[in-house]
């Protein structure tokens, strides 16, 4: 059966914009993504949003629906009430394009700063080998489809621009923390994650797990096992003593890579 | 006046609401900030008040262990460590020891970062402070040393355990009898252990910080244990708060014969 939906979705960009209000036809079954769509096809030629997969693995359609984080792929119309206006907006932390398209090159630039793979040398007979237990940890992570929803959602920078400067967010806490539990790895990337990524401005309020379409225990899984490892290494007293007195986790200390361009 | 920053800031798009969300947002701090502030209320009140807390057998969990001159006779479990120079109630000197647990827990650092401090009090919804440096600088870069307080508060565990084996007897002394008061301690008892347990440092402690599990077979599965837990963490800080409150007031009423304890056996 299809209606009749109310919407207002943002028009604008970086000079400014509105809200602006749609009516559209829509059937049962469909999601935000749909009705957007039908806005550019019968009523708005040029409104502008971006979308790829419809499928919610790509990450492109991250916006902000009634105030909440999402993808808009993968919002139902039927999680509203009959009548209800649903609202659209884009990402309100990443500097605005055009409409709902926003510029999220923060992301990749922070995304350059985090310290690669760095695998043991290969054993004599060329073959890497990882128990199942051992890697099993770092696969939720590996999940991430890059929608920056997190990023987008988290107060450190949401609510404060500056901080964009010293604070990789929720997304790259999940890198540092599957690199740091890689079986192979050799870094140690603790005083990057303190220093660099700033991981201390974390307060661990969650909203990154809140709205992680795929999921993912942030907070619970990366950032405060990444938390208590910054404390090992730069907090407590007796794992302090223990390594200097037993040499114990002597690895090398990850550098910061150098970016080419810039 | 400073420039704008956060969602004012000038590149992003233009939108005057601090939030769009149309739900109840507020209902989380609002809630959270309550139950908190009428916890802390409670327990000021119970912690100086300086009566009431022991019923043969049972022993308040907020006067355990009590161990000043001041403590009513059969009460001091451990002894007496501390002379008459204490100047409050016996309580006092206890109190800090979960109270320093749980200021420093993740769990009720969000709780009362959301609801206290704002900072932020929902997501997607803007905070009001100018600046913002999270847990980098004094005082809150002390939230480091949240495992300390967890290796102080497993020992309390301990002694709380002690208790409530202790309610096993008889209000003249003799074991193998069983109250309802009984029930109450071992309940608690449980709670605050399994929140101690599952503890986000314990949980790194126990295997958490270790590279590879495979080489660590019984600390991965202690690991696999404490994962679980910890996966219901902000439920047991509740359900022991609660009940933690709920014993209290119940030893109170024995203790103050406002109400007799029904015995089982
Ligand atoms: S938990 Fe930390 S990283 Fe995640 S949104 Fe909150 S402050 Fe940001
Ligand atoms: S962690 Fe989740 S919310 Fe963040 S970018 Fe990846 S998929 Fe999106
Ligand atoms: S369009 Fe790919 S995630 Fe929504
Ligand atoms: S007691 Fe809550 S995280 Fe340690």
């Amino acid at each position: 059966m299809g209606y009749d939906l109310k919407m207002k979705v943002w028009r604008g960009d970086a000079t400014g914009g509105d809200l602006v209000d749609y009516t559209v036809p829509v059937e049962e079954g469909e999601v935000v993504l749909d009705a957007l769509h039908r806005i550019q096809a019968t009523q708005s030629g040029d409104l502008a949003v971006r979308w790829n997969c419809k499928a919610g693995k790509c990450g492109s359609c991250s916006t902000e629906i009634n105030g909440k984080p999402r993808l808009a792929c993968m919002t139902r119309l039927s999680t509203f009430e009959e009548g209800e206006t649903v609202t659209v907006t884009p990402l309100r932390t990443f500097p605005v394009v055009r409409d709902l398209v926003t510029d999220v090159s923060y992301n990749y630039k922070v995304a350059e700063t985090v310290p690669a793979f760095a695998p043991e040398p290969r054993p004599a007979d060329g073959q890497y080998r990882m128990q199942q237990v051992d890697v099993e940890r770092g696969q939720e992570f590996r999940k991430c489809i890059e929608c920056f929803l997190c990023q987008n959602v988290c107060h450190v920078i949401r609510d404060h621009e500056e901080n964009k400067q010293s604070f990789s967010g929720p997304r790259f806490f999940l890198r540092y923390a599957e690199l740091e539990m890689h079986p192979l790895d050799t870094n140690d990337r603790r005083a990057l994650a303190r220093e660099q990524a700033g991981i201390g401005m974390c307060n661990i309020t969650k909203c990154c797990t809140e709205v992680c379409p795929e999921g993912i225990h942030i907070t619970d899984n990366a950032i405060i096992p990444m938390k208590e490892r910054v404390v090992d290494r730069s907090f407590d007293p007796v794992t302090w003593l223990g390594r200097k007195i037993f040499r114990r986790d002597q690895l090398e200390e990850a550098q910061v890579p150098q970016t080419g361009a810039e | 006046m400073a420039a704008p920053t956060g969602i004012k800031s000038p590149t992003r798009a233009r939108i005057a609401a601090r939030t769009l969300r149309t739900d109840r947002w507020w209902l989380y701090p609002t809630f959270t900030a309550l139950v908190l502030v009428a916890f802390v209320a409670y327990a000021t009140y119970r912690a100086f008040s300086g009566q009431h807390y022991f019923a043969e057998p049972y022993l308040t969990p907020f006067y355990s262990p009590c161990v000043t001159t001041e403590c009513v006779d059969g009460s001091r479990h451990l002894g007496t460590w501390v002379g008459d120079w204490w100047p409050f109630s016996p309580a006092v000197l206890i109190l800090v020891i979960p109270l320093s647990l749980r200021l420093t827990c993740y769990y009720y650092r969000k709780a009362y970062y959301r609801s206290f401090w704002m900072s932020p009090p929902a997501c997607s919804v803007a905070e009001p402070h100018r600046r913002y440096t999270g847990e980098t600088r004094f005082p809150l870069i002390l939230q480091n040393v949240h495992r300390y307080a967890l290796y102080i508060a497993l020992a309390y565990n301990v002694l709380l355990t002690y208790d409530a084996v202790m309610a096993f007897k008889s209000p003249e002394g003799e074991w193998g009898h069983m109250g309802l008061g009984t029930l109450i301690l071992v309940v608690n008892a449980a709670l605050l252990g399994l929140y101690s347990l599952s503890c986000h440092s314990c949980r790194h402690i126990i295997g958490g910080r270790l590279r590879n599990f495979s080489k660590h077979p019984v600390r991965y599965r202690l690991w696999g244990g404490v994962s679980v837990l910890n996966g219901r963490h902000a439920q047991l800080a509740w359900a022991s708060l609660v009940w933690v409150a709920f014993t209290d007031f119940y030893i109170w009423m024995v203790a103050s014969g406002t109400w007799s304890d029904p015995r089982f056996f």
